[in-house]
């Protein structure tokens, strides 16, 4: 019944759904791997045990946003065979090894300290289960660096030959490959995305139990680490993602026609479209709000630097200006709007009324999911940017795919729709129970820590707090 | 020749990686498989306890295993993954419900029955998926050759692997993660969970040894004459030890398991999977895609492979360092209290 579908595009909603999905988690696993590290550190520093009660209180939230990145992380490992074979056999030799060290280096980094993170608490002693916790949040980092490299890579490919049989084999040296020209910027751009993702979500939750009582110490101090995480890295963000933006316009500047809708070449300075309605069929975009010259004030810092448009590009080379459009501003919008929650909160830390002032932490609970919004916009804009190549300027979307049949590709991703809005929509659903939850004294583990070993005597020297919960 | 050698060190770590995942995976998703069969309350805790800690790690194998074929044999991952694609989605939605269940069983006391199920089912699925996948691989996939895709590509249609052969194969695989799983938890609970365990472990015990029967018993009749190979020299000299060993350990399993053995019989049901793996292995290599594709035809070039070898040869060893640890720290019996 899906026959007359065309499976090339079935193909392609089906990979950008399950990486959509898949990125939420591990934009937030990153940040939060990171903040527990962070928690257990000054516990182990200062001894306050509310530090200890608050990476208590996330590493359960921790566990459950781990566990639905690690099961959406695995089909995305398979579906570059399934539904893009042609892709895999001529990508493999270069991006394969760079794949298999991500395994090697970060994923069983991450998956075999996470055990010992979660459940060893009682276990191991306090130093060793901060190094495990640390191990986490590294393989976390790790696994960040070589997928964005791939990924990079398929943006930026650099250090190849092709060889007989069509395959981009490596040239030269891997870290040509590794550190291809947009690397930098976008593993720069992505972990910074993920802590400022992670401190608006820890922001709201805080700000949330604010809400219900301001004197709560736990939620007190994990509104003010969220918010110094906010207003210190939103403006670094804001300034990584303009670097990112003119490596972009030196390698890809066909995506950054699209994203500031310059389909007309502009010789004496082009104009910053704020706002408008890409016109595609006319080549305009229409009720355009914009701040002449501007574009190229920001892209070449000069207010008459002459800036090609789409016109200079052949049409069936051009990406989709619509979606890039619109997403970039989705993004840019938000990460200006997380630039003001931070400002908001200095201003109210100034006034010693951080704690005291509901309309910031309305608005912090307004901005929390923002930068989940934000990341997916970006990697929308990057990506959607790419085509319609999928190594850019050397391999077509349209020549990468698997020998695909129609009701297959159908059948499998009406399945995954289904499945990952149940499954991801429960967990969510969980998600919000926990952090709806009061953070107090003494929190407790993971609740299925397996309390007792035979033959072994739990680890001595630990406080109270950490007893097992017998 | 270097290449060649690079590339038989490169079947080989695969294979490591597919049989450490099989053995490591395969009794978590045994305890899956065998989940309705343990009580509500303390029994199916303790079993997921087991395993908790550990079936994360457990599951990176099989993303190693895939994604060091995409690595190492691109031309094969690109061919066997099409040609089971159904499997393949099948699978990895199994493992989506089970890798979950972990969390969410806890997270929702109100709604811990439907996630038990979830966690059986994603069990099954998921096991049945990669027997098929296996007995889709033996029994042989269409390919074509295909300048455009690199050489080769699969050609054949999207339901070629559902065969009785790959039906058999999977049920073989679920019999034997059950096995593995049934065996672990009378290593690791007590009780009478314990007691189901053993139970359980005489009747999968006898089934995995049919299933190995008669999957091969079945290979004569596939297109590709596997046992050409089994019946003359020199693969006969490989191929007679196979049997009589399975047979031994066969019996050392029922003779331990009926003693009161707890870690011996997790042992034999491991080797059986060794056997199992070494017959495989006799049967396909230097094949990766029998018949058709060898693992020359499908390796990546020289510098891929060292490129991949300087690490792995660094850090596999330091992986498999942690990976005890992290079994020594939750070693010995789950323990039956505690719980909230």
């Amino acid at each position: 019944m899906f026959d007359h579908l065309d499976p090339v595009i079935l193909a392609r909603i089906q990979f950008a759904f399950t990486v959509s999905f898949h990125f939420i988690f591990p934009s937030f696993s990153i940040g939060l791997a990171s903040y527990l590290a962070v928690l257990e550190g000054l516990w182990l520093k200062t001894g306050k045990s509310v530090y200890l009660d608050l990476f208590k209180y996330w590493l359960k939230i921790f566990a459950v946003v781990f566990a639905m990145g690690v099961v959406s992380g695995i089909v995305m490992s398979y579906q570059f065979g399934t539904n893009w074979s042609v892709f895999s056999v001529k990508t493999g030799p270069i991006l394969g090894p760079l794949m298999a060290y991500e395994v090697l280096t970060a994923f069983f980094l991450e998956a075999g300290f996470l055990g010992v993170m979660l459940f060893g608490m009682s276990k191991v002693g306090r130093k060793l289960h901060f190094a495990a916790t640390c191990m986490v949040a590294l393989g976390t980092f790790i696994s960040a660096t070589w997928i964005l490299s791939v990924n990079s890579w398929m943006q930026t490919p650099t250090g190849f030959a092709i060889n007989a049989n069509g395959q981009f084999v490596p040239a030269g040296s891997w870290l040509t490959i590794i550190f291809n020209p947009s690397f930098p910027y976008r593993l720069l751009h992505t972990v910074i995305a993920s802590y400022l993702t992670t401190s608006l979500v820890v922001g709201a939750v805080g700000a949330w139990h604010l809400l219900k009582d301001r004197t709560n110490p736990y939620a007190r101090k994990m509104f003010s680490m969220a918010m110094w995480m906010a207003a210190l890295v939103a403006p670094v963000q804001i300034f990584a993602g303009d670097l990112h933006g003119l490596n972009t316009l030196e390698h890809q500047p066909a995506k950054v026609m699209a994203m500031e809708g310059h389909y007309q070449s502009h010789p004496e300075g082009a104009p910053l479209i704020l706002f408008g309605i890409p016109n595609s069929a006319e080549q305009r975009v229409d009720y355009a709000i914009e701040i002449p010259k501007a574009s190229s004030l920001i892209l070449k810092h000069d207010l008459n630097a002459p800036m090609a448009g789409l016109d200079t590009i052949p049409d069936d080379r051009e990406p989709p200006v619509g979606i890039v459009f619109w997403s970039f501003r989705v993004m840019v919008g938000l990460g200006f709007a997380m630039l003001g929650l931070g400002l908001f909160s200095l201003l109210a830390r100034s006034r010693r009324a951080l704690y005291d002032w509901p309309l910031l932490h309305r608005l912090a609970i307004v901005m929390g999911p923002t930068g989940f919004v934000a990341v997916i916009a970006g990697w929308i804009t990057t990506e959607v940017g790419r085509q319609p190549y999928t190594v850019y300027g050397q391999m077509l979307t349209g020549q990468s795919h698997s020998p695909l049949a129609a009701p297959a590709v159908a059948a499998s991703l009406i399945a995954f729709v289904v499945v990952y809005f149940a499954v991801f929509g429960a967990g969510t659903w969980y998600l919000i129970k926990l952090m709806s939850q009061t953070p107090h004294a003494h929190e407790d583990e993971p609740p299925q820590t397996p309390i007792r070993s035979a033959g072994i005597t739990p680890a001595p020297a630990l406080d109270g707090a950490l007893a097992p919960a017998e | 020749m270097i290449n060649f050698d690079l590339t038989v060190i490169w079947a080989f770590i695969i294979a490591f990686a597919v049989f450490a995942y099989v053995v490591m995976d395969g009794f978590d998703l045994g305890i899956g498989i065998l989940f309705p069969f343990f009580a509500v309350g303390e029994e199916r805790d303790q079993a997921m306890n087991s395993i908790a800690p550990v079936w994360d790690g457990n599951e990176t194998w099989l993303v190693l295993g895939g994604g060091g074929l995409f690595a190492a044999f691109p031309l094969a991952y690109g061919i066997i993954l099409p040609a089971t694609y159904p499997l393949m989605i099948a699978m990895l939605l199994g493992l989506v419900f089970r890798g979950v269940a972990f969390e969410f069983r806890w997270r929702d006391p109100g709604h811990r029955a439907l996630w038990d199920v979830a966690f059986t089912l994603g069990s099954v699925v998921a096991a049945m998926a990669q027997g098929m996948i296996l007995g889709a691989i033996l029994q042989g996939v269409t390919v074509a050759e295909n300048v455009e895709a690199g050489g080769w590509a699969y050609a054949g249609r999207w339901l070629d692997w559902l065969t009785p052969f790959s039906l058999l194969t999977g049920l073989g695989v679920v019999a034997g993660y059950a096995l593995l799983g049934a065996t672990w938890l009378n290593w690791k609970v007590e009780g009478t969970a314990q007691a189901h365990a053993v139970q359980l472990a005489r009747i999968l015990g006898l089934i995995t040894l049919l299933a190995m029967a008669a999957v091969s018993a079945a290979t004569p009749f596939l297109d590709y004459a596997y046992w050409h190979r089994w019946f003359e020299m020199p693969g006969i000299l490989l191929t007679v030890p196979v049997p009589l060993l399975v047979m031994a350990a066969g019996f050392t399993f029922f003779k331990s398991l009926n003693a009161g053995g707890e870690r011996l019989p997790f042992a034999l049901a491991l080797g059986l999977f060794l056997l199992g793996f070494a017959g495989l292995g006799i049967s396909i290599f230097p094949y990766i895609v029998p018949d058709q594709i060898t693992i020359w035809d499908a390796a990546a070039p020289e510098q891929s492979q060292i490129f991949m070898l300087v690490g792995t040869v660094f850090i596999m060893p330091v992986i498999i360092a942690y990976t005890i640890w992290a079994y020594w720290v939750f070693r010995g019996k789950v323990g039956t209290h505690g719980y909230h």
